[in-house]
């Protein structure tokens, strides 16, 4: 009961302020109201028993991404809104017609399948030991992997914005 | 609450952030959407794991986090170098292979 409650109040938080994201023309405003999504998402991360799944989405999407969104955002201050004129007519109704499409078609798969018996879990689900179990026993190449992506994500990261060597490569416009 | 309902929000929420990459112009709110996408996997990803009762689920959780940082980094990286040369985030204006 308290569940379902906590469910459907986290549920429509998450709905809520996603569609109020995508609808604010600021992009600080669409930042905040993702952080309202992200908040509601780790609650029901929580109501999952993913414990540190919800608390790994508080601190690095709340506290990492969404703050280098802000960082960048504010490094970009007001010309980074949309401009006035619309390049493309239909851009509006089309991008609603296929969204719409695309989440009834989701939606309906999702429907036909019966996901409503639950097996049962075992007593540490979801905590740092059980993910730390599995991610350094059954996945530990992809764990390396991602740890040699984020290496390139930095690097790339830093190449991308260096203004100083590396502009006489690009004809030096940056 | 059965798992298919987790299942049905993540469908929704990966629509709506669908509906913002078509919709909006300004590229950091495209980038913002996306990021709503890969929220919704998560869930969708939670979900399974709940009714199968294991953690691979949550696994995959913490690489599409892993993945989504080093991808943030990357895009707002293009979208800082875009704005010090074009001047504007509007991707509508970013058409230089249009001809």
């Amino acid at each position: 009961m308290i569940e379902t409650i906590l469910f459907i109040v986290f549920a429509a938080a998450a709905i809520g302020s996603s569609l109020l994201m995508i609808t604010r023309s600021k992009p600080v405003h669409a930042a905040i109201s993702f952080l309202g999504t992200l908040v509601s998402l780790a609650g029901l991360f929580l109501l999952m028993f993913a414990q540190f799944v919800a608390v790994l989405q508080i601190i690095v999407y709340a506290g990492a991404i969404l703050v280098l969104f802000l960082f960048v955002i504010m490094m970009l201050h007001v010309r980074s809104g949309e401009g006035p004129e619309v390049k493309l007519k239909f851009q509006r109704p089309l991008a609603l017609a296929l969204a719409t499409l695309l989440g009834l078609g989701l939606v309906y798969v999702v429907a036909a399948t019966d996901l409503s018996g639950v097996h049962e879990l075992p007593a540490d689900m979801g905590t740092v030991e059980a993910i730390g179990e599995a991610l350094f026993t059954s996945y530990v190449l992809p764990f390396e992997v991602a740890a040699v992506l984020l290496l390139i994500g930095l690097l790339g990261a830093v190449a991308l914005t260096s203004k100083d060597e590396d502009s006489s490569d690009e004809g030096g416009s940056a | 609450m059965s798992v298919g309902a987790y299942v049905v929000l993540s469908a929704i929420l990966f629509a709506i952030g669908a509906l913002g990459v078509l919709s909006r112009r300004n590229a950091l709110v495209v980038f913002m959407s996306i990021e709503l996408m890969f929220n919704a996997v998560n869930l969708a990803f939670v979900g399974f794991a709940r009714y199968w009762g294991n953690m691979t689920g949550h696994a995959l959780v913490v690489f599409v986090l892993a993945f989504a940082a080093a991808e943030v980094v990357v895009g707002l990286a293009i979208i800082v170098n875009i704005f010090r040369r074009r001047d504007t985030v509007d991707v509508d204006d970013i058409d230089l292979l249009r001809g």
